[in-house]
């Protein structure tokens, strides 16, 4: 970890104007990815904003068109066990507590759940060559050890995962981003606020320098009758997701009216196919249709040597996620398969 | 009114509370003042030599106290002998800062010494060293054909080489009536006990050193510290009385032991040096293992015909070796047998014993193929290792000094309910899960080794017990005080166990499961040689009671000496130290082995496991839902404290079958997941119901105590009964751990 200097925003302009200074600035919110990244030299700043004493955007509030705004600055934690998410996002609810651990989630924030970085074993290890943490080193992943690298959206840049799972649940609930910045506010589409790795893995996200998130806004719908969050990884609980779904569906009778699918641990942001939930909508909600459903989604899928079980793991985890979205009463604690 | 032994009781553990209320100091919690802190350099290539290592950015900064390196340490002993510690295999150890050659990824290159552990970790980064690479081998199973017969050395005493070929091992393979043979693989694992390494050195002055180490034997840390720095061994004191786990990577001196003692004698001042966890993974491990096993029966299910070869990692500077392929016929009485065990040079460090290390190796291999074979017989897995029972060792052809490997077998599989299991492969089920059950043997041996212990009363009447033995979060200081309790009839209150700390009588390292055996037996020679010492001075005390009588006369109990006719004539200890002028009495012995008596047998502890999963049948999700460990290891001095042991074995026996691999990138020569958030091990969510049966076993001849040890036995048949019933549940046989959920689809 490098000497910084430690200042504290009295509101989000005044965070926004400390980033304007010469020097490398990053914000601090609940701190759990950035300070590990400091403390193994992957991240270095010149200057810690400390964005905790924000008395703005630390709360869940209704939206008048019936959707639900969540603070920036509200923990993990207390979003999962917010009353207004159980009962209207309980797809929310569930994929949050299926990350990290209860002492993680206590402390980690919203805003900065969507800005972690990936886990990938040759990003952590300041002493072998990544693209992502220095553009044009190379790729150690794709010649090392893939297990718990990406199927879907790779280039020979990258082939890093983005290993949150809030944010597999944010993207099939279709969640709009609130910024604010140098150039003032913006809304992002959950869709594109992460990027793909194309030839610029380093770049995760689309938010612009000085730029920090508020809220995270969920429109009304809310699958809250038919959803579900299945996340399969090496142990069951503290490990990353090597495949996660988040479904949620919209059933009239057995017919399917809406559909969301999103994959996590599977590609550099959460991974949503249109064409897989238009192709469900309209048909009977069965294991049949949610398996061609799958085929659409992990199309073009490339694994390597040690990751190309996902392909398949991916496809059965849709089906199985979808048919445990037809009785959310009987799924487990920690996202684990139920029948 | 006499005293209840303690010997057999649930004590828990007496620190227990020192523990848990975060009270117990460990190796780094010692702030003198003045302290000094070192971070250590690792290299970050695997195998060249240093070209530039440039400081001056580091020591510019004000705080930072000094860097050392190859180039400016202070000189050191020559000979590679003086570096050879109690647990050296065959070769030359490792010698941090000896020169600038890189043997292996991770070697420590420098270490900065500064006010703050923050400042010497800050400084680190700015020292600048620039290498010359060569390259390197680190993938053992790229490397199988170099595999070569191992040196010879002291370690083989202790770890005896494979035993020779038996009968026409080809011949009756060929010729049995049903042949089992696999292929095993299991990669690097790292011991990560939750206690960072760490050696806190308190420069006294006048050449003496008190130093706090993270290790499984202070006065292996101690000859060692004075061997390699010319002190003498009176001046160099080494303490450790809680040790936060270890599980066998105390075992043997740590880098950081090194780079600590030379700072505060080159700075004169005291000297902290912690290694972070990522540094955890840049010393000892239990090595990559290649094995290949033949089995052949005959229709009856009698084994004929054994092989069982392994292929291990080693480092090129020692040859590490394990007992792995000699278990198969310590069991199974065949007629024909083939054992084999190479090794592999490579660019690593030296391989460390890692809880069973060959045991839980070779196991894996053995009760697999066990198991495979009695598909292939169509006989119950279980019914299989009753009919090969035998109750002699026949790869030494002599017999047991006690083996009750069947009542483990029989009591296992009752609480169990094995007999609920169908045969059939896929047959059982929970609703859309697979079930599986699986069983296997477990064996370790059951050594002991010399040691010393010296016991005093004193004027309070109150026992004093003295060992250099270290307590390694098994339960040692709880044990040993039972043990002395009941050899001077008093209560575990009444004894104060003094430990860790290499001023105390000689114990050996705390490892292979010898620990009570060895300093138990010592404790027990010198309390009865108290005893003697006391009952003496009592018959010939003014007006003694006890005039004319002998020993055998009386009894020892709640601090008295009492007659055993008469209970109403007894003299007190204190009165007997009142007698001697109120000075304590003290007796020292030196317990060794009966070697002449033991030679004749074969000692060893045994264990069956008997195992549940639930397999996702789609999914491949494995869990463990039910777990029984049936233990036959001599006397249990302490039920709590021995099932506990049992318990972190089993639990372990789910890591090492399911979850925990250090992952090693060959075309890096470096592991990758040098941390316990990819470092996997099992979480509460991982573990379901585990139970936990000891057999009774008497065993007059492995020891005065009869006791066995069971540090280790937990680890040993577990995991091949996971794979096994892994195998039941689904039809697929896995060899390799561990078993990710991803084959099974």
């Amino acid at each position: 970890m490098n000497n910084f200097n430690y200042l504290r925003a009295s509101d989000v302009q005044d965070a926004i104007s400390q980033s304007a200074r010469e020097a490398d600035v990053k914000y601090l919110a609940g701190g759990t990815n950035l300070i590990d990244l400091m403390k193994y030299n992957l991240t270095r700043a010149d200057i810690l904003v400390d964005i905790n004493r924000i008395s703005d955007h630390r709360e869940i509030t209704e939206l008048p068109d019936g959707g639900l705004r969540l603070g920036a600055f509200v923990k993990n934690a207390a979003t999962a066990w917010n009353h207004l998410v159980e009962e209207h996002y309980p797809l929310l609810s569930k994929a949050i507590l299926a990350g990290a651990s209860a002492q993680i989630r206590n402390m980690a924030t919203n805003g900065g759940n969507l800005l972690q970085r990936t886990r990938c074993y040759y990003f952590y290890d300041a002493n072998v060559p990544c693209n992502k943490r220095e553009p044009g080193s190379g790729c150690s992943a794709i010649t090392g050890y893939q297990r718990i690298m990406a199927i879907l959206g790779t280039t020979e840049h990258c082939i890093a995962v983005f290993p949150s799972d809030m944010c597999v649940a944010l993207a099939a609930l279709d969640a709009v981003v609130q910024v604010e910045g140098p150039q003032g506010m913006r809304s992002i589409h959950f869709a594109d606020f992460h990027r793909l790795p194309g030839d610029t893995p380093h770049i995760d996200n689309n938010l612009k320098p000085g730029e920090i998130i508020t809220g995270i806004d969920l429109p009304a719908k809310g699958f809250s009758k038919n959803y579900s969050y299945l996340k399969l990884r090496d142990r069951n609980s503290y490990a990353f997701a090597l495949v996660s779904v988040a479904t949620g569906l919209e059933l009239d009778g057995e017919t399917i009216t809406d559909a969301r699918i999103a994959l996590g641990g599977v590609a550099h942001k959460p991974w949503r196919v249109a064409a897989a939930e238009d192709f469900l909508k309209g048909k009977t909600a069965s294991g049949e249709n949610f398996r061609q459903a799958a085929e659409i989604i992990v199309q073009g899928a490339v694994g390597y040597e040690h990751n190309a079980f996902k392909i398949e793991l991916a496809k059965r985890a849709i089906v199985r996620n979808c048919m445990m979205a037809l009785h959310p009463e009987s799924q487990l604690p920690g996202a684990q398969p139920s029948a | 009114m006499s005293t209840i032994p303690s010997i057999g009781q649930s004590v828990s553990r007496l620190e227990g509370k020192l523990k848990v209320t975060g009270t117990a100091k460990y190796a780094g919690d010692y702030q003198v003042p003045g302290l000094l802190y070192g971070y250590v350099i690792n290299s970050i290539i695997t195998k060249g030599k240093i070209i530039r290592f440039d400081t001056s950015k580091a020591t510019a900064l004000p705080g930072v106290i000094a860097v050392f390196n190859h180039t400016n340490r202070p000189s050191l002993a020559w000979f590679s002998m003086q570096y050879t510690d109690m647990d050296a295999p065959p070769g030359s150890p490792f010698r941090p800062l000896r020169d600038e050659e890189i043997l292996y990824n991770g070697q420590p290159i420098g270490l900065v010494v500064a006010e703050t552990f923050e400042l010497a970790r800050y400084a680190a980064t700015l020292v600048e060293v620039e290498y010359e690479t060569e390259a390197f081998e680190t993938d053992l199973r790229n490397n199988a054909s170099e595999a070569r017969s191992p040196k010879m050395g002291m370690a083989t005493m202790l770890k005896p080489l494979p035993p020779r070929p038996k009968g026409n091992f080809e011949k009756a393979f060929e010729q049995s009536f049903a042949q089992s043979s696999g292929e095993y693989y299991h990669g690097t694992e790292h011991h990560n006990p939750l206690e960072l390494f760490a050696t806190t050195t308190i420069y006294e002055g006048k050449g003496k050193l008190t130093i706090y180490d993270k290790t499984q034997g202070t006065i292996n840390s101690q000859l060692y510290v004075a061997n390699i720095f010319g002190l003498k061994y009176k001046n160099v004191r080494v303490i450790a009385p809680y040790v936060g786990g270890a599980f066998g990577s105390g075992l043997r001196p740590q880098y950081q032991l090194f780079l600590s003692v030379m700072a505060a004698l080159e700075l004169k001042r005291s000297v902290l040096v912690t290694l972070d966890r990522s540094q955890m993974f840049t010393f000892g491990h239990r090595p990559p293992t290649i094995q290949s096993t033949r089995f052949g029966a005959d229709e009856n299910g009698k084994v004929t015909a054994l092989n069982h070869a392994a292929i291990a990692e080693t480092s090129r500077f020692e040859d590490y070796t394990e007992v792995v392929v000699n278990w198969s016929h310590m069991l199974y009485p065949a007629e024909n047998t083939l054992m084999q065990y190479k090794l592999v040079e490579l660019d690593v460090f030296t391989p460390l014993d890692m809880r069973a290390p060959g045991g839980s190796t070779g196991l894996h291999a053995i009760e697999s193929t066990m198991d495979d074979l009695s598909y292939k017989l169509k006989i119950d897995p279980l019914e299989l290792r009753l009919i090969n029972y035998s109750d002699t060792d026949v790869s030494l052809n002599r017999p047991y000094s006690s083996k009750e490997l069947r009542q483990c077998y029989l009591h296992g599989a009752e609480k169990f309910g094995w007999k609920n299991r169908n045969p059939e492969p896929r047959s059982m089920r929970n609703g859309n899960k697979l079930v599986g059950y699986g069983m296997a043997t477990g064996i370790w041996e059951a050594n002991s080794l010399p040691a010393r212990a010296e016991a005093i009363i004193t004027r309070d009447g109150k026992l004093h017990v003295n060992s250099a033995v270290t307590d390694i979060g098994t339960g040692t200081l709880t044990v040993m005080s039972q043990i002395a309790a009941d050899e001077l009839g008093l209560r575990v209150e009444d004894v104060t166990f003094s430990y860790g700390d290499s001023q105390k009588p000689f114990a050996p390292i705390q490892g292979g499961s010898f620990t009570v055996s060895t300093v138990g037996s010592a404790i027990k020679a010198a309390g009865s040689a108290l005893r003697k010492k006391l009952f003496k001075i009592a018959v010939s005390m003014e007006g003694a009671l006890l005039k004319g009588l002998e020993i055998e006369d009386v009894r020892f109990e709640n601090g008295c000496i009492v007659l055993k006719t008469d209970p109403f004539t007894f003299i007190s200890f204190t009165d007997i130290i009142e007698a001697n002028g109120g000075t304590p009495v003290k007796v020292i012995k030196f317990s060794v082995p009966n070697l002449l008596k033991l030679k004749k047998y074969s000692r060893a502890t045994h264990a069956a496991a008997f195992v549940e999963v639930e397999v996702d049948e789609e999914l491949g999700i494995i869990n463990v839902t039910r777990a029984l460990t049936a233990v036959a290891a001599g006397r249990i001095i302490n039920p709590k404290t021995a099932r506990s042991q049992i318990l972190g074995g089993m639990v372990w026996s789910i890591s090492k079958a399911l979850r925990e691999e250090t992952i090693n990138d060959s075309l890096l020569g470096k592991y990758m997941n040098q941390n316990l958030s990819e470092y996997h091990i099992p979480v509460h969510a991982d573990i379901h119901d585990l139970d936990v049966i000891f057999v009774e076993e008497k065993d007059d001849i492995v020891n005065e105590l009869g006791t066995k040890g069971v540090g280790e036995i937990g680890l040993v048949g577990m995991p091949p009964a996971i794979a096994n019933a892994v195998y039941h549940a689904t039809g697929k046989r896995i060899n390799q751990f561990p078993i990710h959920f991803d084959y099974l689809l």
